[in-house]
């Protein structure tokens, strides 16, 4: 689990001076939190969250990720309706019960998570997005059961396999059930491995603790999203720890990519084509009946 | 080995060092005091049971933690023989918080690795306390991979506050590490057993732990987050220590009841560390018990069941 979920989150430090600029009509404009511009909101959505002015990729609902993604029409969602039996009983400030039904009214879904299956660019795929605003994006039983259920059936019915990463880490609600979400995706990813269906992992800000230690690090081809954090342990766990400045981008996408640990950074917009460009190589053994 | 004691042992400590007091005096002064010897044993023995008996979570995490408590090379030294060490990656280095080998259990062989803390100031530091880098997963998997191939089962001691929050761990992927180590270990076809031996700290401990068998000593302790991260992040606060600890689950006995673990393993009363030998004699037999069963599956069965038994991990509601 990561430090930064309790850092203010873009949106409310927008909406926070949204509220000071009275002159700027609410829900029509934003502020960009990285190049400060102001930009109209339907502008932002068409572009999905990418800024139109400085191209920083703010975070990006699961729902609008499935629409970038898969074509218009074909997408089927699965296992809607899990959700967290709280195994815990777990209570800190507030009860983990209270926190699962905020974040399920404020993002309308059952937990941090959609997975389903549809078409992309006219192929079969099988596809788990994360939510951030669900609890941080933050892993507990029902996510790893739902991305084991996404690569199970991506084994059974031979589809590649999209999971997109966007989370704070493993959820501490569920305390070591949710530790061992990360042995359950791995296997379920090597399970994909074993039956040589592509897996393709998409990271975007941020992919962090148990997440990146478990399936987000296991695809046949990791593709990160442009300046997102990905890491184990997050900056300011590090900081305090070495108590010295951390150097220039560290566990920014680009650096992983020049350590070794994404295959490309691509720019959102442009993620559909890549993945579909990959998929036609990936999926020459699948076409060809090999294997079955 | 230096007696440090936790203040819920104090008493306890306090007691035992009074008998022995006496012992010496009637040694030296020739006069017999085995009468009140023998009250101040009964005394402190109903003591320990009366301590013993109302751990609560934060009491086991320190145990877990205790200084004095056995690693992983004193387990190898009482209750293995013939140990050979294997050092490094193969890539990059060799991690010192991870130390794995050769080693007979009971004459027979078995690849043993598990995470390693150090004693004295200079040997924390050399062990990095217990927190691997990313070398050391990758030593541990390149071992399991040769027990593997020379069919030998593989036993893990788990024993580490987490994975190592540093820029050269970063760097070089400690994320790739364990999430390799995991997708890896569940398909090895050999038997894995895995114990945590004190501190289960988050993925760090999980990248050695994926067994057929995964099992606690009474008094450790395995958790997502330690107690003081928790508390830090959800609390607000660094006194609430206690409740995380509590509301984490961590315990042995929390983690049988959740279906997390196998079976929770007797320490000497008091814990480990007042008996390590004792200790390491209790788990060695557990093991032989263990390895014997797994042993009778062929290498699929292991495999299966491994995949089966992680499949399962987790509570949820369909409707
Ligand atoms: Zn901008």
């Amino acid at each position: 689990m990561s430090w930064f979920t309790k850092a203010k989150k873009p949106l409310e430090a927008i909406k926070e001076l949204r509220d000071k600029k009275k002159d700027i009509p609410a829900g029509l404009w934003r502020k960009c939190d990285r190049c400060k511009e102001i930009v109209y909101i339907t502008e932002l959505e068409r572009n999905f969250n990418v800024c139109p002015k400085c191209d920083q990729h703010h975070r990006l609902s699961a729902r609008r990720r499935i629409e970038l993604l898969i074509d218009d029409g074909t997408f089927v969602e699965k296992d809607a309706a899990l959700h967290s039996l709280d195994p815990l009983k777990f209570k800190d400030s507030k009860k983990y019960k209270d926190r699962l039904v905020s974040s399920q009214k404020k993002t309308g879904l059952k937990d941090g998570i959609i997975t389903g299956w549809g078409k992309m660019n006219g192929r079969p795929v099988d596809i788990a997005a994360m939510d951030f605003d669900f609890m941080g994006g933050s892993m507990g039983s029902v996510v790893g059961e739902k991305i084991t259920r996404a690569m199970e059936r991506g084994a059974t019915n031979r589809r590649p396999v999209i999971v997109v990463a966007c989370s704070g880490g493993a959820r501490m609600q569920e305390g070591t059930l949710s530790l061992m979400q990360m042995a359950k995706t791995s296997s379920a990813a090597g399970l994909l491995a074993e039956k040589k269906i592509p897996y393709i992992s998409v990271l975007a800000d941020p992919t962090s603790g148990g997440v990146t230690a478990s399936f987000a690090m296991l695809g046949d081809v990791i593709i990160a999203e442009p300046g997102a954090l990905i890491c184990f342990a997050g900056p300011r766990v590090i900081a305090q720890t070495i108590r010295e400045t951390l150097p220039e981008g560290f566990q920014r996408s680009e650096f992983l990519l020049e350590h070794g640990f994404v295959d490309m950074v691509t720019h959102r917009l442009e993620m559909k084509a890549s993945i579909s460009t990959l998929l036609d190589y990936m999926c020459h053994g699948l076409d060809a009946g090999a294997g079955r | 080995m230096a007696v440090t004691c936790l203040d819920f042992e104090e008493s306890i400590v306090e007691l035992e060092t009074k008998i022995e007091e006496l012992r010496e005096k009637s040694r030296r002064e020739g006069v017999d005091f085995s009468s009140e010897t023998k009250k101040l044993h009964k005394k402190v023995n109903r003591l320990r049971h009366d301590v013993f008996k109302k751990l609560t979570s934060w009491q086991r995490a320190r145990l877990a933690r205790h200084p004095s408590r056995p690693y992983t090379l004193d387990y190898i030294q009482f209750m293995t023989t013939d140990f050979v060490e294997l050092h490094g990656d193969r890539a990059f280095g060799d991690c010192h918080s991870i130390v794995g080998g050769f080693a007979k259990i009971d004459g027979k062989p078995v690849m043993l690795i598990g995470s390693q803390k150090g004693r004295q100031t200079k040997d924390k530091i050399y062990r990095n306390f217990g927190m691997a880098h990313p070398e050391g997963y990758r030593k541990a998997l390149r071992l399991m991979k040769m027990a593997e191939k020379f069919h030998l089962p593989v036993v893990t001691l788990l024993d580490t506050p987490g994975a190592y929050p540093g820029v050269g761990a970063e760097e070089r992927g400690q994320s790739e590490a364990i999430a390799r180590n995991l997708m890896e270990m569940s398909s090895i076809g050999t038997p894995i057993v895995s114990v945590v031996i004190g501190e289960g700290g988050s993925g760090g401990a999980l990248a050695l732990g994926v067994g057929n068998r995964v099992l606690m000593l009474e008094h450790s302790i395995y958790s997502v987050i330690s107690p003081e991260g928790c508390a830090a992040i959800l609390w607000n606060s660094c006194d609430k220590v206690e409740e995380a600890a509590t509301a984490l689950q961590l315990t042995a006995q929390d983690l049988i009841r959740l279906n997390v673990i196998d079976e929770i393993i007797k320490e000497p009363l008091g814990g480990a560390h007042r008996a390590p030998e004792r200790a390491a004699h209790i788990l060695r037999r557990v093991l032989r018990r263990h390895l014997a069963e797994l042993g009778e599956m062929s290498s699929e069965e292991l495999i299966s069941h491994r995949r089966g038994k992680i499949r399962r991990m987790g509570d949820i509601a369909m409707a």
